[in-house]
């Protein structure tokens, strides 16, 4: 007999969490259905959907052709005839071949029809590099579909988050992309007995702290817990805030942990130029100046095409040892170490 | 090659009646035909902006195929839509309000000319992405086999769409899985200025769309009961279950393909050509022969049509203007207030 009441907390991956929040929403609404390719059969491409065909049958867990274009389209119009479909892509790299449809159809259609029209999928895809795939599979696109308005984009980091964002994800009545960093799958942990539905309009503080905001999302959580963890070693204490949903950004929370903290970093694993993690330091900038002590930090990747060779791709991605030093670089020398004289503070000091 | 002598026809002795609702698919290619000279006006006149997609020349195919509809199935279109609304239902002072950019249009003045949408009457509206609106009604379809429904999807895409990726994706993935869809082919020979032959290394499209394994014809575009006969029995056939349909309709738009468009790129001679087979005309013309047209009562048509033209174009111009203020509305759905 299963256990009817879960124990304190149960072990767990973030792999089987996110299977766990597909089986609960294929049995809680039976407009839900999940396509993608190699989603029934093969148990999905990283092995998410695992067992779910056996389960649900092959029209609610639908193996589709390799055609990107054409199956996020057809999520999208079985949308809008009252379906709620869960589309996966296997990986970011692939939703290239759909953004005609993501962005023309599915983030446009309820403003361009004047309300008329509105598009409640859930779009899946792994994001991410790290793991040697080289310049077409590591991809860390959801920086450019946060750009777009009529998207909600989503990036749980964390097993609760993984096992409990799909939910409030289909309950939203416009478009979600939900990404996934590849580098997430294994990780195991505990899933805590309190874990419920996540709150999608809100970033979360992991860590809190009084130093310096580090702010990150995704497959970067990990290394800037680990960052903050190091820096904690140093007497200097991190805030990690996890932003969770990527469009749109919670700039409250950004500016209550910016107002504590007066020092911000941002770090993300898309490319520098335009990225997400400019967004946001433009923001803070822009609305957060003068709690502000440093000039915003940004951990980006290299502006390369992923190389393939270890080390190559080690340098090019954001690492603990670059965040902990753009965090020092924020906060600074101690200001009473500073030189030999009164510190700078007094020299300003009121009589 | 021996020259046949080509048989003296004998002349019918009584043109054959046309059914009883023929007249009502001239007056409904006449409404299109009327409306849209009305939409050149207003656009020389800068009433009408943007972008704006003539449909002069295709009227049969819309009135044809959205004949063989009900009111339950689904209609996807393209830029050139107007044709497609009108026939669909969508009210001309619905279409009109939206091209002068009114809160009153059919999509409160958020699309204009290429995006017409009207959810009540199943209208999925204008996509001016050549394909886009491909995957879309494969999505629609697909909602009615999982949900059990018998309804069909039909969408209208150009030759253009058919050098598309998304044609060939969607094409497949609907013969895969058997979906209850009517592809629409409108075939006017030219994707914006480039020839179909210029284009497709193969142009005999109904062809090509029969190698993924669909019922698939090609029928005279430019005569309304040809077409609507075609789509009567495709839309049986996806009733029927026996999954998606392919029509190429041979057509040709008589008018530049936009507004912007100096119309370089073809014959004026193959322009007259296709005139001498104008659907409007064609139609018009067996009614008179069999009797069932007088010259007082397409008078009397052109009267009714001309009035609900120009009470379109009144209201449209007494509709007011979306307020700025709502500029951000329906960039997403409303939050519900938390009681």
């Amino acid at each position: 007999m299963p256990a009817t009441g879960d124990p304190a907390e149960r072990k767990t991956t973030y792999r089987e969490a996110m299977r766990e929040a597909l089986r609960d929403a294929l049995r809680a609404d039976e407009r839900v259905f999940l396509m993608g390719e190699d989603v029934g059969r093969y148990g999905g491409c990283f092995g998410v959907s695992l067992g779910l065909l056996e389960e649900f049958g092959p029209e609610r867990v639908r193996d589709a052709p390799l055609s990107e274009s054409a199956f996020v389209g057809a999520g999208i119009g079985a949308a809008l005839a009252g379906m709620r479909p869960i589309v996966e892509i296997m990986t970011v790299n692939f939703s290239l071949l759909a953004l005609d449809q993501i962005l023309n159809n599915a983030a446009t259609l309820l403003h361009m029809s004047g309300g008329q029209l509105p598009v409640p999928i859930v779009i899946r895809m792994t994001t991410g590099a790290g793991r040697q795939l080289a310049a077409q599979h590591s991809h860390s696109l959801e920086g450019w579909y946060a750009h777009i308005p009529g998207l909600r984009v989503l990036a749980p980091a964390t097993i609760a988050d993984a096992r409990y964002m799909l939910a409030p994800a289909l309950a939203d009545p416009d478009p979600v992309l939900i990404f996934e960093h590849g580098g997430l799958y294994n990780t195991s942990g505990d899933l805590p007995a309190d874990a419920g539905p996540v709150d999608i309009d809100h970033a979360a503080i992991r860590r809190p702290g009084t130093d310096v905001s580090l702010i990150t999302y995704g497959g970067s959580l990990p290394k800037v817990l680990a960052a903050a963890d190091d820096l904690a070693r140093g007497g200097i204490s991190a805030e990690v805030v996890d932003l969770r949903t990527l469009r749109p950004l919670d700039d409250a929370t950004l500016a209550g942990s910016v107002a504590r903290t007066h020092r911000a970093v941002v770090v993300d694993e898309g490319w520098r130029t335009g990225s997400l993690a400019a967004e946001i330091s433009a923001r803070l900038t822009e609305n957060n100046f003068y709690d502000l002590d440093a000039p915003v930090e940004r951990v980006c990747s290299a502006e390369v095409p992923m190389p393939y060779a270890r080390r190559l791709e080690e340098a090019a991605l954001p690492q603990v040892a670059g965040i902990v030093a753009a965090a020092r670089r924020a906060v600074g020398p101690e200001p009473f170490t500073v030189g030999a004289g009164a510190p700078y503070q007094d020299g300003k000091a009121a009589g | 090659m021996s020259a046949t002598t080509p048989r003296a026809r004998k002349p019918r002795a009584r043109p054959k009646k046309q059914p009883a609702h023929v007249p009502a698919l001239l007056a409904s290619m006449l409404r299109i035909r009327r409306f849209e000279e009305r939409c050149v006006e207003l656009y020389s006149a800068a009433r009408i902006r943007g972008f704006m997609h003539l449909y002069i020349g295709e009227e049969a195919v819309a009135v044809g195929v959205v004949e063989a509809l009900t009111d339950e199935d689904a209609v996807v279109s393209t830029y050139r839509e107007h044709g497609h609304a009108l026939a669909r239902g969508v009210p001309a002072d619905a279409i009109m309000a939206e091209m002068f950019g009114k809160a009153t249009g059919c999509s409160r003045g958020r699309g204009g000319s290429m995006h017409l949408f009207d959810a009540s009457r199943r209208f999925y509206g204008g996509n001016a992405i050549v394909g886009g609106g491909l995957p879309l009604a494969a999505g629609l379809a697909l909602a009615d086999r999982i949900a059990g429904r018998n309804r069909v999807t039909c969408c209208f895409f150009g030759d253009g769409a058919f050098a598309e990726g998304e044609f060939h994706e969607t094409a497949n993935l609907a013969a895969l899985w058997g979906l209850p869809l009517l592809l629409v082919c409108e075939n006017n020979l030219y994707a914006m200025g480039t020839a179909l032959e210029r284009a497709q290394a193969q142009t005999d499209l109904a062809m090509r769309a029969a190698s993924y394994g669909m019922v698939s014809w090609a029928v005279d575009g430019m005569d309304v009961l040809a077409v609507e006969d075609a789509a009567r029995r495709a839309a049986e056939g996806v009733r029927a279950g026996s999954g998606p349909h392919f029509l190429e309709m041979r057509t040709y738009r008589f008018r530049a393909h936009s507004m912007y468009d100096p119309d370089r790129y073809r014959d004026k001679a193959e322009i007259e050509r296709w005139k001498e087979n104008d659907p409007v005309e064609r139609l018009a013309g067996r009614l008179r022969q069999s009797g069932e047209l007088t010259d007082e009562a397409l008078a009397e048509l052109e009267q009714r049509v001309a009035d609900e033209i120009d009470a379109a174009v009144h209201s449209a111009e007494q509709a007011p203007e979306e307020p700025v203020e709502d500029l951000l509305r329906y960039v997403t759905s409303p939050v519900e207030e938390a009681s």
